[in-house]
């Protein structure tokens, strides 16, 4: 009968956890895949719109990113409240986007010159009239080629607000 | 001798180690949003006169403001944009052979637009205008232009520009030179041909 005695202490087995590194693994590589590390940090607000009529991005190295929006709550102080301009990591007025653009173009491959796309990040919130001054300086640039940065949704319940 | 055997390395930590990479990779990165409205702005302007364009092949969509819409200058809910936009670019009243239009399907109005090729919406805004609302036109005038590409390129490849697009895309860097991706790029331009995206904004005023 002494056989039998073990299996007659009340304790739970305990749980087996050696799987769990690789439940943990996998969230790592998703995170790790799906995610990109951003280059700037943000001081601007910068909650995008939607929009169903979107396309792919192209390569990242062909992108060069501009922030519109009112400063974030840390930089209320120094800028104000109204729109204004991120390039690279700093507010800087309108004037800087096209030496900001000739540097960024300047510095990427031959190839890739006639390809870079501007990505306008705007703030939904922001009006119009700053980003037709970056459209007007973009010109002057010949920076042509533009994307209104924005998530894939309906547009129409962005305006319900 | 009895063969021993090698001792187990202790993986209790593994989970730890991971949780540790996962929680830095968590907090570090952020999804960045990588699709938008790809849109061309025109070269400067030089000071020549803009060639002349009939009154009725224009398009005029206005937001002022306060976010209203005045489509050809009648009051529009935004919702009723793309369906105004794709009846004007279908139009197809061109008569003469210069103009005529063979795969429209609109009504013909004399009154609109001659072709599709000539028909050019104008978007002019205010400077008050909120960003959102001026996206969404934009969305909602391009959607037009979709519209119409995706009808036009089923009726011709049995395919939808949509899904061509995405082909052309995701097509393998290493293959670009076979004949199958120049078919695919010339049916694409094809069809673009057909309703090319003419969408003007205006110079913005002086201030």
């Amino acid at each position: 009968m002494s056989k039998f005695k073990k299996k007659k202490s009340g304790e739970l087995p305990a749980v087996n956890t050696a799987s769990l590194p690789d439940i943990v693994f996998m969230l790592l590589f998703f995170f790790m895949v799906a995610t990109v590390m951003r280059d700037d940090e943000l001081q601007v607000e910068n909650k995008l719109p939607k929009a169903n009529q979107v396309e792919k991005l192209a390569e990242k190295k062909k992108i060069v990113t501009i922030y519109i929006g009112s400063p974030s709550t840390a930089f209320q102080k120094q800028y104000g409240v109204s729109e204004v301009i991120q390039l690279g990591d700093k507010i800087s007025p309108v004037t800087d986007v096209q030496t900001y653009v000739n540097t960024k173009r300047n510095e990427m491959d031959e190839d890739d010159k006639d390809a870079m796309t501007v990505s306008l990040k705007v703030d939904q919130k922001a009006q119009v009239g700053i980003l037709t001054d970056v459209k007007q300086e973009l010109r002057e640039a010949m920076a042509l080629k533009i994307s209104y940065t924005s998530l894939n949704g309906d547009p129409l319940k962005n305006l319900k607000k | 001798m009895a063969r021993r055997s090698a001792p187990e390395v202790n993986a209790g930590s593994m989970a730890d180690i991971a949780f540790l990479l996962l929680i830095f990779f968590l907090v570090t990165t952020t999804i960045e949003v990588d699709s938008g409205i790809a849109s061309k702005l025109p070269p400067p302007l030089e000071d020549e006169e803009p060639p002349p364009i009939k009154e009725k092949n224009i398009f005029q969509v206005v937001v002022n403001s306060e976010n209203r819409l005045l489509v050809e200058d009648a009051d529009m809910n935004i919702g009723k944009l793309t369906e105004a936009a794709v009846k004007f670019l279908d139009n197809g009243g061109g008569t003469d052979p210069r103009n005529a239009c063979s795969y429209c399907r609109g009504d013909k109005d004399p009154e609109s637009s001659d072709n599709p090729k000539k028909a050019i919406i104008s978007l002019v805004n205010d400077r008050q205008t909120s960003y959102k609302m001026y996206l969404a036109v934009t969305n909602e005038l391009v959607r037009a232009y979709a519209i119409l590409r995706d009808r036009e390129s089923k009726r011709l490849y049995n395919e939808t520009y949509e899904s061509m697009m995405d082909r052309l895309n995701n097509w393998p860097a290493t293959e670009t030179d076979t004949p199958e991706y120049e078919e695919l790029e010339d049916r694409i331009d094809k069809v673009r041909d057909l309703f090319p995206r003419n969408l003007s904004e205006a110079e913005p005023q002086k201030r």
